[in-house]
């Protein structure tokens, strides 16, 4: 394997993630008319669509940012990757496990915990993939001369974290934690909590990492603001998950501390994002169009959801709240406006950068189009998922059915506005999809065992 | 409270089946059916064992044996005792933390 090949390895998870997010969306849309038809599609349970969505949101979050890693460090930042047979090892084990989840999913195999719905035994090929891409991670980092920037503190601390929370997320095996209800439901609530942490960690690495190279200048990535942010995560990671647990009858002082810490980590990134668009000059935007626009969305998005995560992490607020669609509403804000606008700034950075022929100046018109109508398809959902959540804790009657039905208009109209959102994204994935396999079709051949280029190390 | 073995049995039953996916305990879980935390306290086992044993419209029929169904009603009674979801009685304190005075600790 040459070089240039070995570069490009990172590009290959992030074509995957495109098309676990694609796959993704269809589900969540057919999820989201299942929610108001039970029998549309009835063959495919809701108790399928829910986790096998999660999965492949979930799946592209993971694949895009990883991908990015293995591509920026040895193209741009010029550290060769200590392994590229283990990124080739972390790659298969990814698509092999990936299927197998799918799999399991469509023959009705549940392992039947919240957002990690697939048979336990399907998770000790991810602890192990996490260590490949850990010790690869650090083994490469090292030979970094200059004091890391923060985005290296980022993504590291983002592995090492997942890691340890994925595991927090096992514990229920054991007959101490399952054994007692709420102490399950708080670790259930602490590893989640953490793992969207840990895995913000790595896409806000990567949100830095594109802005600074955008820019053209990477002292924002060293500034105390911006080490500000990573201390103030690290802190919110360990800590910040407790404001969805209020409402479980845990230790007062949980509660109170939880309600401390929420949502300030949002505030700072906004800052940096903000500070960065103002510092920015008018080419530098106009030449990397595409992924300062997905940028500059996800800072609005930060907004957006900061507003809405001050409200709910206010107990008093949060007795409402809490277990509503506004919970989802947080939850999609955060997923796609913020962590998938800004995946898809890192994609269309990448495209601008590896084919400047191609990708000129200026916004390309289809992603224009698909910008538009997925942000606005967004903010139709969003609002929609916020109104069926007040209308659920307005209600006061002892009927969970009439209850839905009072809230039915909101969620035809989150159903309809996922199909645009779905219609959006998929312009914008299409495009560079197709981009990205033109970048990777320069490299071949393809050594078929592998999947890989020939002659990887 | 330990789990029972009945209860444990429910547990595993609630995680095949993936129940999660629409149902919560203390708002966890998904959103297609009710929170389960109290179910039997505010309906009785009864009827969420009638509820589980037919299905309805937009819960399918697992065709549950007996058995099965004895083990997820202790479930859902060992869940019930743990404490109350939502909080009938509490207090929201001046800063904005409620305390829950029902708490079964």
């Amino acid at each position: 394997m040459n070089t240039q090949q070995q570069d490009l390895l990172g590009l290959r998870f992030m074509r995957l993630g495109m098309l676990a997010l694609s796959a993704g969306l269809l589900v969540g849309v057919i999820g989201g008319f299942q929610f108001l038809f039970p029998e549309f599609l009835r063959e495919l349970l809701f108790t399928k669509t829910r986790p096998l969505h999660v999965s492949l949101v979930v799946a592209w979050i993971f694949l895009a940012a990883i991908g990015g890693i293995y591509f920026y460090l040895p193209r741009q930042r010029k550290l060769k990757l200590a392994s590229y047979r283990a990124v080739s090892w972390h790659y298969w084990i990814f698509v092999v496990t990936g299927l197998a989840i799918i799999a399991s999913f469509l023959a009705g195999k549940f392992g039947g915990r919240e957002y990690l719905e697939y048979p336990v035994a399907l998770s000790i090929p991810i602890f192990l993939s996490w260590i490949i891409f850990g010790v690869n991670y650090f083994r490469t980092v090292r030979k970094e001369r200059e004091p890391w920037p923060v985005y290296y503190w980022m993504w590291g601390t983002g592995i090492v974290f997942f890691f340890i929370t994925y595991l927090e997320a096992y514990l229920w095996v054991i007959p101490y934690f399952r054994d007692n209800m709420v102490r399950e439901i708080m670790v259930q609530w602490k590893a989640y909590g953490a793992l969207t942490g840990s895995w913000n960690m790595l896409v806000y690495g990567t949100a830095l990492y594109v802005a600074t190279r955008i820019a053209g200048d990477d002292k924002p990535a060293r500034s105390k603001l911006a080490f500000s942010l990573f201390f103030l995560g690290l802190f919110n990671l360990m800590f910040g998950w407790a404001h969805h647990t209020y409402l479980v009858p845990s230790l007062p002082w949980i509660r109170t501390f939880a309600y401390a810490v929420s949502m300030t980590e949002l505030l700072i990134l906004g800052k940096i994002l903000w500070d960065w668009r103002a510092s920015l000059e008018s080419w530098q935007k106009n030449r990397y169009c595409s992924a300062y626009r997905f940028l500059y969305a996800a800072d609005i998005w930060i907004f957006i959801n900061l507003i809405l995560a001050l409200i709910i992490s206010v107990p008093a607020w949060n007795l409402y709240t809490h277990g509503t669609h506004i919970t989802v509403a947080h939850a999609m804000g955060s997923t796609i406006g913020i962590n998938t606008m800004i995946l898809l700034a890192s994609v269309y950075y990448v495209l601008r950068e590896e084919l400047p022929q191609k990708v000129r100046d200026g916004c390309a018109g289809q992603v224009t189009l698909g910008f538009w109508l997925a942000n606005i398809s967004l903010g139709v959902f969003f609002l929609a998922l916020i109104a069926a959540g007040v209308g659920k804790f307005m209600y006061d009657g002892p009927s969970f059915q009439e209850m839905m039905a009072s809230i039915r208009p909101f969620l035809l109209l989150f159903a309809v506005s996922g199909i645009g959102l779905m219609v959006g994204l998929w312009i914008v994935l299409w495009h560079a999809y197709r981009l990205m396999g033109t970048i990777l079709a320069a490299d071949r051949p393809v050594d078929v065992k592998l999947g890989l280029p020939v002659g990887a190390d | 409270m330990p789990i029972s073995p009945a209860a444990d049995r429910g547990r595993q039953l609630y995680q095949e089946h993936n129940c999660v996916a629409c149902h919560q305990f203390y708002g966890l879980g998904g959103y297609m059916g009710p929170d389960l935390t109290n179910v039997i306290s505010n309906r009785g086992a009864a009827y969420a064992r009638a509820f589980m044993a037919a299905g309805t419209q937009a819960m399918p029929n697992f065709n549950l044996r007996d058995e099965e169904l004895d083990a997820l009603v202790a479930y859902l009674e060992f869940v019930d005792k743990t404490g109350t979801y939502p909080p009938e009685n509490f207090e929201v304190k001046w800063y904005g933390v409620v305390a829950q005075e029902d708490d079964p600790r």
